[in-house]
């Protein structure tokens, strides 16, 4: 369980997290969601430690993240899986060796434990045939795979997926979905998405928060969502022609 | 106030290079690969202008000799030094600020723009060190031999083009080569290599860290990394010189 607690941030005298406080849960998939500029992404990377906070906590089950310096966080980094918006591959490296990298830097393993392993995640992905070929042989949606396949090489107890759907076709999406939600599952992580995408709310919201210009604005499910009266949550759901559809129905 | 804020943020980022590396095993692969990355790569065009500068050299010192009482193997001594001192160190440095400079920049700032760093940075792995540290001790360590070779295939240029073009015999300019040899010349011209080899490296993988934006942000920083690191060498060649042989 990852818990923020009323945490504040801003750049240059502009506040752009405002006492945000919340609790994402272990085994569930947790959303943020929001409009553009809405704060998301600087939450992300505040929990993540890629942004200080400049006031509040961040607790890993129970551990107070925000407080540790650099070598102090590295127990708790090395649970952390991330899967980022373009894939973030290192481009010099074949899929293979991508997956196989935080084996290589962070464990003890062997080099055939960490094949063996980096091989075990791909078939995970589907992805069981790519291993010689470089990110940019291969397309969006096998680097998303490849992105979850190295995200999940350490087993995490915490996923992160930033904008997981951005870039993909509809039915890609669901694929990467399905796949997001079934690890979350079979390995009991805690899993905070950053998303936008409509479709992904509703299949996965189990928990979800709602920002709106830097402040918590509503939490609920996906059940909940289209019954909200939350006029700032309403205006960002329906804003879309299938939504709206979905609404009259 | 950019200047000393720059100043401090250099400083903090060349500390945070030094932190205790995860995996030496993995460093010094990398190591050996940026060795060759820098060092064999640029192997074709540190001769190529160390064998024109030795030629240069050779013919314009025979043109400029115009005072008969001045020995003819005089010209294979000004080359021979011409080339340990300042030319082989400096000009092949400044070629290697734009060559690799420019390229650890843009390979570190493409890195940055993508999220690569930000990767390694929630793994728990120390991003400067592993992408900066592997660079700065190949080229510190390659860029003497390169220089070296410099030297060589410079002297040679000109026994070359004295050759060709007439204007010293050989036996002369062999001469002028051995005459008055002082060792101290190479070990001045290693210092500055070194020198020069951190000044290019730590400048051009800190421009390329700090990149923020995209595509025309990795460009910016790739000439600014040229940019700096070619002034300081300069400044830094005044420097040395000034200290050690003045």
């Amino acid at each position: 369980m990852i818990e923020v607690k009323g945490i504040k941030k801003g750049f240059e005298g502009r506040t752009v997290l405002d006492d945000v406080s919340h609790r994402f849960e272990k085994g569930k998939v947790n959303l943020i969601i929001g409009g553009s500029g809405s704060g998301k992404t600087v939450l992300m990377k505040c929990l993540v430690g890629l942004f200080e906070v400049d006031k509040g906590s961040i607790e890993y089950d129970g551990r107070n993240f925000s407080e540790l310096d650099f070598d102090g966080r590295k127990p708790i980094r090395r649970e952390i899986g991330m899967l980022f918006q373009g894939g973030a591959l290192f481009d010099s490296m074949t899929v293979l060796q991508n997956v196989m990298f935080p084996l290589t830097m962070l464990s003890d393993l062997t080099e055939e434990e960490r094949i063996e392993r980096a091989n075990f995640c791909l078939q995970r992905v589907n992805l069981p045939s790519s291993n010689h070929l470089y990110p940019s042989e291969i397309s969006g949606g096998m680097k998303k795979r490849v992105a979850i396949a190295r995200a999940i090489a350490m087993n995490p107890k915490y996923l992160y997926c930033d904008e997981p759907n951005s870039g993909l076709d509809p039915k890609t999406s669901i694929v990467i979905d399905e796949l997001i939600m079934e690890l979350t599952e079979e390995y009991q992580t805690t899993t905070v998405i950053n998303t936008h995408d409509m479709n992904s709310v509703m299949t996965m919201g189990e928990n979800i928060l709602f920002i709106h210009k830097g402040k918590k604005w509503w939490t609920g499910n996906s059940d909940q969502i289209l019954q909200s009266e939350n006029p700032e949550l309403d205006s960002f759901i329906f804003a879309g022609k299938i939504m709206q559809k979905l609404r009259k129905n | 106030m950019n200047i000393l804020k720059d100043l401090g943020r250099y400083w903090l980022f060349i500390a945070s290079i030094f932190r205790r590396p995860e995996k030496w095993t993995v460093y010094r692969s990398r190591i050996a690969d940026e060795m060759v990355s820098i060092g064999i790569t640029s192997l074709g065009i540190v001769s190529l202008i160390s064998i024109f500068m030795g030629a240069v050299i050779t013919i314009q010192t025979v043109y400029n000799l115009v005072n008969p009482l001045v020995p003819l193997y005089v010209v294979g001594l000004v080359v021979r030094d011409s080339m340990i001192i300042e030319f082989s160190p400096t000009i092949i440095m400044l070629v290697l600020a734009g060559k690799v400079g420019s390229s650890i920049a843009s390979e570190i700032g493409t890195m940055r723009v993508t999220e690569q760093i930000d990767a390694l940075e929630i793994m728990g792995i120390n991003s400067t060190g592993y992408l900066v540290l592997p660079k700065m001790i190949a080229a510190i360590f390659i860029t003497p031999f390169l220089v070296l070779i410099s030297m060589f295939v410079g002297v040679f240029g000109g026994w070359v083009a004295g050759e060709l073009s007439g204007v010293i015999p050989s036996a002369e300019y062999i001469r002028g080569i051995q005459y008055q040899f002082l060792p101290f010349n190479v070990t001045f011209a290693m210092i500055k290599t070194v020198v020069f080899a951190y000044l290019v490296t730590s400048i051009s993988t800190f421009q390329g860290f700090y990149t923020e934006g995209g595509a025309l942000e990795v460009g910016r920083a790739s000439t600014r990394a040229v940019v700096h690191s070619s002034v300081l060498i300069l400044i830094f060649d005044y420097i040395l010189t000034q200290l050690i042989l003045a």
